[in-house]
C-alpha cells in the first residue's frame, strides 16, 4: 500500500505537468494534442530517435547514479557539471596525448582518464568538507564555475586545434580526436554507442557498491549515523571524502563518454558548462530523485528524461513553438517531481506516526496478550 | 475515597489485548505508582485515561461520577495532568509563554502574559518549584524544564497528575529535589500516579503499587509490604536476580592502564583531570559518579573518539592505543558500547543485522572476493540474534523499531563479538527493561569470567555495586577513590560521589 502510493506519486506529478504544459501550449495557440503526439514521436517515434533518447540518458543515468552514492552517505553533489567537465578535459588530453594506441586499449584508457578526472574534481570538496568543515553545496557549485573557466581557458589556449589558429578563426575547440577513441556502436546501423551500455552497467556497479561490499556498507553506514559509525571504528572523514570522489568519477565518466560518443569527436565550448553537458550535470540530480536515489531506479527515470529532452526538441520543431515553451515544460515536470518527493516524505512519516500510535501494546519486546494465552 | 477509579478496563487491538480487566484507583493526597515493563498497558491505561483511545469494556469514575472522556482538552478541562517524559516545551519562548501557550488570554486578542508571570511566581513559591517565569526555555536545564512542565499542570489547576517517567533523565540530585515537590504536591490534597521502572524509585515515592504484566494487573502492593526482587518478580512475571552472581576469578594481568588521563571537556574546561587505573583482565572496574563528571570523556579517550591532553597514556594489553584510531584500537581486542544508544551505539536506519555487522564487517568471514557473503553475514547474526535472546521479528527488522532493552542487546551481541580482551561498557542497561537488564548483566559477568577486562561506567549505582570487583568513584573529573567491592556500601560510595572525602588513617 504504502510502495504503490510512493510509486503513484510522482507520476500523478508528472502528469500534472503535463496538463500545465498543455495549458502553456494553449495560451500560445498550439494544439497540446499535436504537442503530446510530436513529443511522443520525437523520443520514441523510430530506432533512431529511440537511440537519440538512450544517448540523451546516458550521462543522466551516469551522473544520477553517482549522485545516489552522494546522498546515500548524507553528503549532496551539486558538482556534476564540474566533474563532467573534468573528466571530458582529462580524457581529452589523453586521447591527444597518445592517440595512436590502437583501439581496443584507447577506448578503456580514455574512460579511465574521464573517471579520474571526474574523482579528482570530487575529492576536492569531499575532502574540504570532511577535513575542513566546507560546507559540500557550496564547494561543489564553485568548482563548477571553475571547471567551466578552466575549459574555456584550455580550450581556448593550450589544446586548440592549431588549424583554428593557422585559419584565425580562433573557435575555442580541440582538433579532431583520435578515431582510435571513438566509442564503437553496439546496434548495427543505429546511431547507439558502447557509452548507453556503459552507463547502464555503472549504474548497476553502483547498486552493487552500495548494497553488496564492505566499501558502501560503510558509506550506508556513515550517512545514517556518523556517531555510530566513528564509534564502530569506520572512519567517517575517509568514507565522506570517498563517497564524492566515486559520485564525481561517475560523472566524469559522463564528460568522457560525451566527448568520444560525441558526433564531432572532438570538445567544443561555446563559454558555459550548458553548451557541452546539456545540463547533464543538474538534470542528473533530478533524475536520481526522480529514482528515488536508488541507482536501478536512476536508470528509467534518467531515459525518462532523456525522452523529454528529445522530445521537447521535436515538439518545437513540429509545432513550431518559441524554445523556451519545450524548456518550461521540462521545469515544469521537475518542480512537480521533485516536491512530489517532499510530499512523499511527508505521507510516509504520516503513515508511520499513525502506525507507531497504535502499535504500543504490541511492541516486539513484550508477547501482548494472545486471547486465550496464559496469564 | 478516590478521586480517579477506573474500573474493569479492557482494551482490545487487532490481535492483541492490551488492557485487561483492570482497576486502578487514585486517592487524593497519594503518589499511586504504575509499574510495568515497556509494554505491559501502562501507556494504553494512561492514553485511556486521557481519552485517546476508549475502553471497550470498563468504566472511569472521576470525582464520583462516571465520566466519558474523548480528548485530552477535556481531561486537561477535567483537571487531570500530564507531564511527559519527552518534554513539551517550545524552547525559543520563555516559561510564561510556554505555560500560556494554548490558553485563552484574559485580554483578548492581546496576550496577558504579565498576568500568566505574575500566576507562575505564585504557583512557583507555593510549591517550591523556583521557576522564573520571563526565561527562555532552552536556557533551562533537564530538571528546569521538568518543572516547567509540571508548572503548566498546575497553572491548568490539576487535580491528578499523571508524571510519566520523570527521572529518567534527571541526576539523582534533581531526582530528590522532585520527590520533594511531588511531596508537597499530596500534601495539599492532589493526587499522583507516578509511572516508573526504577524500582528504588517507586519504593521511595509510592504509597501504593499496582503492577502491570502483559495488560493485566499482576498485583496490588504497597512499599511497606513488598520488596524490590518481589515487585521485579511482579513486572516479569518470574524471579528475577536484580544483583547477579559473581563467582570468584582469578585477576590476570592489567589489560587496560590509563595513567594520568586528562582530557578537555566540549566546553573547554578540563573534564578529566590526571586520572590513573588499571583493569585486570577478569574483572570489572566499575566507574561511579554523578553524570558530567568526566565518565563520558574517559571511556570516548579510550576508544579513540577523543584526544586527550599531552602527558596521557593508554595502553592496551601493554600497547600504547593513544596514536591509533578507533579501528586499530579495536584490531587489538577493544570493544565498546557507547552510552547513548541510539545515537553511538547503533545506525537505527540499518537493520539488525547490518547493526550486528557494524565493527566486524570486513572480516574474512563475512566477504568473498570482496562482495558481502550474505549466506555467513545470516548465519552469524541469526546465531547472536538467538545467543543474546534479541527479540525481532526477522534479523533484516530495522533496528529503530526494537525496544531499547533489544537494541542494547544487539549492541552488546556485536561488542561481545571475538572475545574483546578490554570492553568498555557505558551505561549498558540504562532505560532498559528489567528482564533485559538481567540479562546483560549475566553477560557482562560472563565475559569477565572468560578473562575480559571490563570498565564498567554507570550512574545505576545498583548497577555498580552489583556487578563491579573494584569501584572507582570520580568526581569533577578526578577519581576520589578507589575502592574494593566488599568495602563498598551505598552510603560511603554515594558520599564520595558527592565528592566527600574521609581523611583516610
Amino acid at each position: 500500500m504504502k510502495r504503490l502510493l510512493g510509486a503513484s506519486i510522482p507520476l500523478l506529478a508528472a502528469l500534472i505537468a503535463f496538463l500545465f504544459g498543455a495549458v502553456m501550449l494553449l495560451a500560445i495557440g498550439a494544439s497540446p494534442w499535436e504537442g503530446l503526439k510530436a513529443l511522443l514521436d520525437g523520443a520514441f517515434g523510430s530506432a533512431d530517435r529511440l537511440a537519440a533518447t538512450a544517448i540523451k540518458a546516458t550521462p543522466l543515468v551516469l551522473v544520477g547514479a553517482g549522485i545516489t552514492i552522494a546522498f546515500r552517505t548524507s553528503v549532496v553533489n551539486i558538482g556534476g557539471e564540474g566533474q563532467i567537465v573534468a573528466g571530458a578535459l582529462l580524457s581529452t588530453s589523453v586521447a591527444l596525448a597518445v592517440p595512436d594506441l590502437p583501439a581496443i586499449i584507447l577506448v578503456p584508457v580514455v574512460l579511465v582518464a574521464g573517471l579520474i578526472g571526474g574523482a579528482i574534481v570530487g575529492a576536492i570538496p569531499g575532502a574540504l568538507k570532511a577535513y575542513a568543515s566546507v560546507n559540500e553545496i557550496l564547494s561543489t557549485i564553485m568548482l563548477n564555475i571553475v571547471m567551466v573557466q578552466l575549459m574555456n581557458y584550455l580550450l581556448r589556449g593550450p589544446l586548440i586545434d592549431p588549424l583554428e589558429v593557422e585559419a584565425g578563426t580562433r573557435i575555442p575547440q580541440t582538433e579532431r580526436l583520435s578515431d582510435n577513441a571513438t566509442l564503437p556502436n553496439i546496434v548495427p546501423g543505429v546511431r547507439l554507442h558502447l557509452g548507453v551500455l556503459i552507463a547502464v552497467l555503472a549504474a548497476i556497479a553502483v547498486y552493487v557498491l552500495l548494497w553488496r561490499t564492505p566499501t558502501g556498507f560503510r558509506l550506508r553506514a556513515v550517512g545514517h549515523s556518523p556517531d555510530a559509525a566513528k564509534a564502530a571504528g569506520i572512519n567517517v572523514k575517509r568514507n565522506i571524502t570517498t563517497a564524492l570522489a566515486l559520485s564525481g568519477s561517475l560523472g566524469g565518466l559522463a564528460g568522457a563518454i560525451l566527448v568520444f560518443g560525441s558526433e564531432g569527436q572532438r570538445m567544443v565550448t561555446d563559454g558555459s558548462s550548458a553548451g557541452f553537458t546539456g545540463s547533464a550535470g543538474f538534470n542528473g540530480i533530478v533524475a536520481a530523485l526522480f529514482g528515488g536515489l536508488h541507482p536501478l531506479w536512476t536508470i528509467p527515470s534518467s531515459f525518462l528524461f532523456g525522452a523529454l529532452l528529445t522530445g521537447a526538441t521535436n515538439l518545437q520543431r513540429v509545432l513550431q513553438v518559441p524554445a523556451p515553451i519545450a524548456i518550461a515544460i521540462n521545469g515544469i515536470v521537475v518542480i512537480f517531481v521533485v516536491s512530489s518527493g517532499r510530499l512523499r516524505e511527508k505521507i510516509d512519516r504520516m503513515l508511520e506516526a499513525r502506525a507507531e500510535f497504535d502499535d504500543t501494546p504490541s511492541t516486539p519486546e513484550t508477547p501482548a496478550v494472545v486471547e486465550g494465552a496464559q496469564s | 475515597m478516590s478521586m480517579l477509579e477506573m474500573r474493569g478496563i479492557t482494551k482490545r487491538f487487532p490481535g492483541v489485548i492490551a488492557n485487561q480487566d483492570v482497576d486502578f484507583d487514585v486517592r487524593a493526597g497519594e503518589v499511586h505508582t504504575l509499574l510495568g515493563e515497556n509494554g505491559a498497558g501502562k501507556s494504553t491505561l494512561m492514553k485511556i485515561l486521557f481519552g485517546l483511545y476508549q475502553p471497550d469494556e470498563g468504566e472511569v469514575i472521576w470525582q464520583g461520577s462516571p465520566a466519558t472522556i474523548t480528548s485530552p482538552s477535556q481531561a486537561i478541562e477535567a483537571g487531570i495532568g500530564m507531564v511527559h517524559q519527552h518534554f513539551m516545551l517550545v524552547p525559543t519562548l520563555t516559561v510564561a509563554e510556554n505555560v500560556a501557550l494554548g490558553l485563552s488570554s484574559g485580554r483578548a486578542p492581546f496576550t496577558d502574559l504579565d498576568a500568566v508571570s505574575e500566576r507562575i511566581r505564585e504557583i512557583s513559591d507555593q510549591h517550591g518549584l523556583s521557576v522564573d517565569p520571563s526565561v527562555d526555555v532552552w536556557r533551562l536545564s533537564v530538571g528546569e524544564r521538568q518543572r516547567v512542565e509540571i508548572m503548566k499542570a498546575l497553572y491548568r489547576q490539576a487535580e491528578l497528575l499523571v508524571l510519566d517517567e520523570p527521572t529518567a533523565v534527571l541526576t539523582p540530585q534533581e531526582v530528590d529535589d522532585l520527590f520533594e515537590i511531588l511531596r508537597r504536591m499530596t500534601d495539599e490534597g492532589r493526587g499522583l500516579i507516578f509511572i516508573s521502572h526504577k524500582l528504588h524509585e517507586v519504593m521511595a515515592l509510592s504509597d501504593r503499587i499496582t503492577v502491570l504484566r502483559n495488560g493485566r494487573v499482576s498485583g496490588h502492593t504497597t512499599p511497606g509490604e513488598t520488596s524490590r526482587e518481589e515487585l521485579a518478580a511482579m513486572m516479569v512475571g518470574r524471579a528475577v536476580k536484580l544483583t547477579p552472581d559473581r563467582p570468584p576469578v582469578e585477576t590476570g594481568d592489567s589489560r587496560l592502564e590509563v595513567r594520568s588521563l586528562s582530557v578537555q571537556g566540549d566546553r573547554g574546561t578540563r573534564a578529566v583531570d590526571d586520572v590513573s587505573f588499571d583493569v585486570k583482565g577478569g574483572e570489572i572496574l566499575g566507574i561511579a559518579g554523578v553524570s558530567g563528571n568526566g565518565q563520558r570523556e574517559i571511556a570516548e579517550t579510550i576508544a579513540g573518539l577523543r584526544t586527550p591532553l599531552p602527558g596521557s597514556s593508554v595502553l592496551l594489553d601493554g600497547t600504547d592505543v593513544l596514536p591509533m584510531k578507533t579501528k586499530q584500537r579495536r584490531d587489538l581486542g577493544l570493544a565498546y558500547v557507547p552510552e547513548e544508544r541510539m545515537k553511538d551505539g547503533a545506525v537505527g536506519d540499518f537493520s539488525v543485522s547490518e547493526n550486528l555487522i557494524l565493527v566486524n564487517h570486513d572480516t574474512a568471514e563475512f566477504t568473498s572476493s570482496g562482495l558481502f557473503n550474505f549466506d555467513a553475514i545470516r548465519r552469524h547474526c541469526s546465531e547472536l540474534v538467538e545467543r543474546f535472546a534479541v527479540k525481532t521479528p526477522t534479523i533484516d527488522t530495522p533496528t529503530s523499531s526494537l525496544s531499547g532493552g533489544n537494541i542494547q542487546k544487539v549492541i552488546i551481541a556485536r561488542e561481545l563479538t571475538g572475545n574483546p580482551g578490554v570492553l568498555i561498557a557505558s551505561q549498558p542497561t540504562r532505560g532498559v527493561d528489567i528482564g533485559s537488564a538481567e540479562y546483560i548483566h549475566e553477560q557482562l559477568i560472563a565475559q569477565r569470567d572468560r578473562g575480559t577486562a571490563t570498565l564498567l561506567i554507570s550512574e545505576d549505582l545498583d548497577e555498580v555495586l552489583g556487578l563491579s570487583d573494584r569501584i572507582a568513584v570520580v568526581f569533577e573529573g578526578r577519581i576520589v577513590a578507589i575502592v574494593d567491592a566488599d568495602d563498598a556500601t551505598r552510603e560511603n560510595i554515594g558520599l564520595l560521589m558527592a565528592g566527600v572525602v574521609e581523611p583516610t588513617g
